[in-house]
């Protein structure tokens, strides 16, 4: 009896605590939001210079590594499908195949999961370390509030970034499959281009883009509220780091999975 | 529209004594009935508190007593669970954002730990409140928080980053940071918690001459004796959440109250449990 009471309050209490989890993530988009919008007139207008700084450092200083990444994965993709495709003849499916794949999936995946692991953690660790070390107190105190000082740059950057690096990954990724495949398709890469640009519409590549500000919002919004919520220390920096990343990849792959089904229905 | 920091009344009459009133009708900090809570604990229970404007006031107590909890209510970073905080008449727990920041303009902190961001370096971290809340230029921000490292005996180190400064060097740059709009309530947590005897010597003459020198109205929160005994004007006791007594220096000396002796002369506190809590408290379960 003792036990079964035990494992319901401890499932009662996880529950609460996902869902507070989701509640207190909400009340930090809204208010990021807000001072994005009204700061300037509560005192708290938004500045330019942290948001080129968040720019620069979610976007710009991920551009070869995403990059990298995406060509690598279109090769990827192009041996996948030059393979299995010609076992059914179908060879001339690959370009499809490797177009709508790319634009609609993989790019923007590839893209969050790779920026959640380094700027997400980042901004966790970032504002962790603030909290511990008292920085999140003296900017209150000063006069500065914190989400609107250290959240609303970097959502506001990552909005901008997730989406434009997703663009290059997806292109990057389409021109790896060209180059592993036009050779067996016997035509040339750039035929094989031209051919990837009249396959695609608005809508594959619409849906990779609306995937990417969703993203976008979700390694934010774990970030920085994994951040705020750190106790106990350098270890707990530590901690909130690993759960930040852990965490945005699970939801940007379940949340990437349920948008599939909805749109591809 | 954002105001010069050195607008205000920032200016006492002169001649104010070593001793003000502590009960004025122009207290700068007006805490009454203050309580608060960290779950289904209560750490302060119903504290009345007043700090007239330009004393110094030092509050007291041992670990756990509550004293930092105290100073979180008062700079606005805990709002109350009952009773109110008000700095310069207003209410903190019912202040607008608005009217908290107007507020927090005209406070300066100084954290125990020093709080210093570190993604700035020292310069930036003291010109951090005057970009944030004034409009003046450039050159003026950096002459003006040059000005204040001077003030606190760090002249010429604007440019190093907070990891770079030793204990005594992070209190004091600190400090200017929370000086540099002029504030008219100064909070010092722990200002020698920490240092060596000297630099904790130093850090009170700093403290006696901004009250001189600025009128500033100073809270400071310590564990040192010493230091308590020397800087305050008044002294505030606080002991298990409770307001021990408040008065001048000397009153405290000799207050006969036996927590207080135990607290100057550093006698362990006795341990006062009945045998059925104790019990209780050895077999109680968790949860
Ligand atoms: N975040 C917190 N959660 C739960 N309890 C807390 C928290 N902060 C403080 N307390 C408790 O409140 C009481 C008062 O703590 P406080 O930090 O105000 O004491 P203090 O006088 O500043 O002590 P010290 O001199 O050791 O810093 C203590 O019993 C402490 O355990
Ligand atoms: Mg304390």
């Amino acid at each position: 009896m003792n036990v079964l009471l035990r494992a319901l309050t401890n499932v009662g209490r996880a529950t609460f605590a996902a869902f507070s989890g989701v509640g207190h993530a909400a009340v930090l988009l809204f208010d990021a939001l807000r001072f994005a919008l009204l700061g300037w007139r509560v005192g708290q207008p938004l500045r330019l210079a942290p948001v080129a700084q968040q720019l620069r450092e979610i976007g710009v200083d991920a551009l070869p590594i995403v990059v990298l990444l995406g060509f690598t994965v279109g090769l990827m993709l192009g041996i996948q499908f030059i393979a299995s495709l010609s076992e059914f003849g179908a060879q001339s499916q690959v370009i499809v195949a490797v177009a709508k794949s790319v634009t609609r999936e993989f790019g923007a995946l590839i893209t969050a999961i790779l920026v959640a692991g380094r700027s997400g953690s980042a901004l966790a660790a970032r504002i962790g370390s603030m909290k511990v070390s008292q920085e999140l107190d003296a900017l209150s105190v000063i006069g500065i509030e914190p989400v609107r000082y250290l959240v609303t740059p970097a959502l506001l950057a990552m909005l901008v970034m997730l989406p434009a690096l997703t663009i290059l990954a997806s292109a990057a990724a389409l021109v790896g499959a060209a180059l592993y495949s036009a050779p067996a398709l016997d035509i040339t890469p750039t035929a094989y281009l031209l051919h990837t640009m009249n396959l695609l519409d608005a809508g594959d590549l619409w849906q990779g883009l609306s995937k990417s500000f969703v993203f976008a919002l979700l390694i934010t919004l774990i970030g920085v509220s994994t951040g705020f919520s750190v106790s106990g220390g350098a270890e707990g920096v530590g901690r909130a780091t690993t759960r930040a990343v852990v965490l945005s990849i699970s939801w940007i792959i379940v949340v990437d999975m349920v948008f599939s089904f909805f749109v591809n229905r | 529209m954002p105001s010069h920091p050195r607008d205000g009344p920032a200016l006492q009459p002169p001649g104010l004594g070593p001793e003000p009133p502590v009960a004025s009708a122009q207290a700068l900090i007006d805490v009454h009935q203050l309580q608060a809570w960290y779950g289904r604990r209560r750490v302060l229970h119903g504290i009345d508190f007043r700090v007239a404007a330009g004393e110094i006031r030092v509050i007291m107590g041992g670990s756990g007593s509550g004293k930092s909890t105290l100073l979180r209510h008062l700079i606005g970073l805990q709002r109350p669970a009952s009773g109110t905080v008000k700095l310069f008449g207003t209410d903190l727990g019912t202040a607008s954002e608005r009217e908290l920041l107007a507020v927090r303009k005209r406070i300066g902190v100084s954290f125990q730990g020093g709080a210093l961001l570190t993604s700035l370096s020292v310069g930036e971290n003291v010109a951090l409140p005057l970009r944030e809340h004034t409009r003046l230029d450039e050159s003026t921000i950096r002459i003006m928080s040059r000005l204040k490292l001077e003030v606190v005996n760090l002249g010429g180190f604007q440019d190093l980053m907070p990891g770079q400064l030793s204990g005594g060097m992070v209190k004091r740059a600190a400090l200017a940071r929370a000086i540099v709009m002029d504030p008219r309530l100064l909070f010092f947590d722990e200002p020698s918690a920490g240092l060596d005897p000297v630099v904790a010597a130093e850090l009170d003459e700093l403290i006696l001459r901004l009250r001189d020198a600025l009128r500033m109205t100073i809270v400071v929160v310590t564990h040192e004796l010493e230091s308590a005994f020397k800087i305050a004007d008044t002294i505030t006791v606080l002991d298990q959440g409770e307001i021990l007594m408040t008065g001048a220096v000397e009153a405290v000396r000799a207050a006969p109250n036996t927590r207080i002796q135990d607290l100057l002369n550093r006698r362990p506190r006795e341990v006062q449990v009945d045998a059925e809590t104790y019990l209780r408290r050895l077999t109680e379960e968790e949860g």
